[in-house]
């Protein structure tokens, strides 16, 4: 029997290994695992396809652009999964993402090019890869600019401008409109310069896929990406039946179809609808809205109460019942073993500490969790939105630790703001309220919030590191 | 249409029935982990890559097989990684629970 006959079996075992992965990542026992099996058959389909006769038909060459493909590769992502920061994870899952796009496109490219040029290629063949080519390329770019808002390099606002819907729609329509004259064109219909048309094709649709994502505010961009994740799924399936493997058209239409899934739950999490992050511009702040919300403050005589890390901490220490609510400041300020630190303190004191974790606290969904875990938070310390919730009220004192939009009031009260609906932590309910921020800056969301001017608040202005290690310290002293 | 873009449709359109399913029930907690679990997955690509790599010939057509295979490859190491980063702080570290 022929060796090469197994490479098929060979793909099948690979993709069963994929939906045991996924399957296994959806459970907190067997999430690790998942992910190492799913990649012991990402490996094997690698091997076999070193045996594949098409490859082998390259000769050397095929072998030398492979091989250093793999390595450059394999030794950039290894060296950027490794070096991350757990914060700046977010960003990284962005790029590996588009990086998978940016291969999907590549791919229906040079396999349509080599269709092109030889013995020709029928309607349905160019309209798959024009698909995996244009889903590739936006997600590609739509990626690269997400992850650029997410580490700084550009606005996390979202970016507006006039007739920004109709540059948009011009991009989609031209981008549809070539792709389809193409199509005519590879069937015979019309005499055009393909490997020009083509070359269009990509060029609008990394131009669409920066347009698509550039107006959306970084406090959506998880959201995003889980969406860009679920477009390289189906550009990957649509580059399988391009290049007729089954293996392909199985793993792509797998994390197309859960990525669907996970985007909507992400997106309930935040109660909005897909359209609405997409097309909602939530996070361009009305202009000047920071001397509106000043102006409002000296109308109704509320105003900011600061207080000191003592004072904070001896509030701590004589509570009963505490309740932590970690939010994204906490995450750059890498606070979490301090505040690991000062739950234990508080606890041997016999005061009551939990944390209250919001579903999208932070910058992706578990953030929180993953960071908390790292310093040895027992899991069952952590509470989920819905089951801390009640619990609020008989809290003495709710520590909030650069957490904002996602304890504003304003999302159960006022129905014009941004945020109007999203569930969020009822911290205004607890008896008292320390919340831990570096300035009065708004959020992600970038409005006010008005927990901060609640008569029950006092605000410990500061690194949330360095407050949170000197709260430890004056509870030590009380 | 030929057989084999007929098998295809078969595969994708049973492959979303077991997209969906497989996922139904996630905890958030893992919404993170398992979208770039998932994210690691259509790295797949790579074995796309391989397959083209030297489709077309010419330093152009080499260029872009090269960076294909790059992308592909950075996109699987890099998101098996990464998740087995994020998921090793799910994991109990003995002795350092009370």
């Amino acid at each position: 029997m022929d060796l090469r006959s197994l490479i098929p079996l060979t793909y099948l075992i690979a993709a069963v290994t994929f939906v045991l992965g996924l399957k296994g990542l959806s459970g907190p026992k067997t999430a690790v695992n998942g992910n190492r099996i799913a990649a012991a058959g990402m490996l094997l389909a690698v091997a076999a396809t070193f045996f594949d006769v098409e490859f082998q038909g390259y000769g050397a060459t095929g072998l030398l652009v492979t091989a250093a493909g793999l390595v450059v590769g394999g030794a950039a992502g290894f060296t950027g999964a490794r070096l991350v920061k757990m914060t700046a994870m977010p960003q990284m899952v962005a790029l590996f993402n588009g990086a998978g796009g940016g291969a999907a496109a590549l791919v229906s490219i040079l396999e349509l090019t080599r269709g092109l040029a030889g013995s020709g290629v029928t309607a349905g063949e160019t309209i798959t890869s024009m698909l995996g080519l244009m889903i590739g390329a936006v997600s590609f770019s739509g990626s690269a600019v997400a992850f650029g808002k997410l580490q700084g390099l550009i606005t996390p606002r979202a970016f507006k401008y006039g007739g920004q819907q109709i540059v948009t729609s011009v991009l989609f329509g031209g981008m549809i409109l070539l792709s389809l004259l193409l199509t005519a064109s590879a069937a015979g219909a019309v005499a055009l310069p393909q490997l020009l048309v083509m070359t269009g094709v990509a060029i609008l649709a990394l131009l669409f896929g920066v347009a698509l994502v550039m107006p959306i505010g970084g406090a959506d961009m998880p959201v995003v990406i889980s969406l860009l994740n679920a477009f390289t799924g189906l550009a990957v399936a649509a580059a399988g039946f391009v290049l007729g493997n089954q293996l392909l058209i199985v793993a792509g239409t797998l994390v197309g179809a859960s990525g669907t899934i996970l985007t909507r739950l992400m997106s309930k999490a935040m109660n909005r609808s897909i359209g609405n992050v997409l097309f909602g511009a939530f996070g361009a702040a009305p202009a000047g809205g920071a001397e509106a919300g000043a102006a409002m403050r000296a109308d109704d005589g509320r105003t900011v109460r600061s207080t000191t890390a003592d004072d904070a901490a001896t509030l701590l220490a004589y509570a009963r019942n505490v309740i932590v609510v970690p939010g994204y400041g906490l995450a750059v300020a890498q606070a979490q073993h301090n505040v690991r630190e000062l739950a234990d303190l508080l606890e041997s004191r016999g005061v009551n500490v939990v944390y209250a974790i919001h579903p999208v606290a932070g910058r992706m969904p578990g953030h929180m969790n993953v960071l908390l875990a790292e310093a040895n938070v027992p899991y069952e310390k952590l509470m989920d939105m819905d089951a801390v919730n009640p619990e609020f009220p008989r809290a003495d004192v709710a520590l909030v630790i650069g957490a904002n939009d996602v304890t504003n009031p304003a999302a159960r009260s006022t129905k014009g703001s941004p945020i109007y609906g999203m569930p969020i932590l009822d911290v205004d309910k607890a008896q008292q309220i320390i919340v831990i921020k570096r300035s009065m800056k708004p959020g992600f969301a970038g409005i006010d919030n008005d927990l901060y001017l609640d008569p029950k608040t006092q605000m410990l202005f500061g690194d949330a590191k360095e407050a949170v290690a000197k709260l430890v310290a004056g509870v030590k002293a009380a | 249409m030929t057989t084999e873009a007929i098998v295809g449709l078969y595969v994708f359109i049973l492959a979303i029935f077991v997209g969906f399913e497989v996922i139904s029930k996630v905890p958030s907690t893992l919404h993170t982990p398992l979208m770039s679990g998932a994210n690691a997955i259509h790295g797949i690509i790579v074995i796309g890559a391989m397959l083209v790599s030297a489709a077309i010939g010419g330093p152009l057509g080499l260029a872009l097989g090269f960076f294909a295979v790059v992308l592909g490859t950075a996109n699987v190491v890099g998101g098996f990684v990464v998740t087995d980063r994020m998921l090793a702080m799910f994991k109990q570290k003995p002795g350092q629970r009370k």
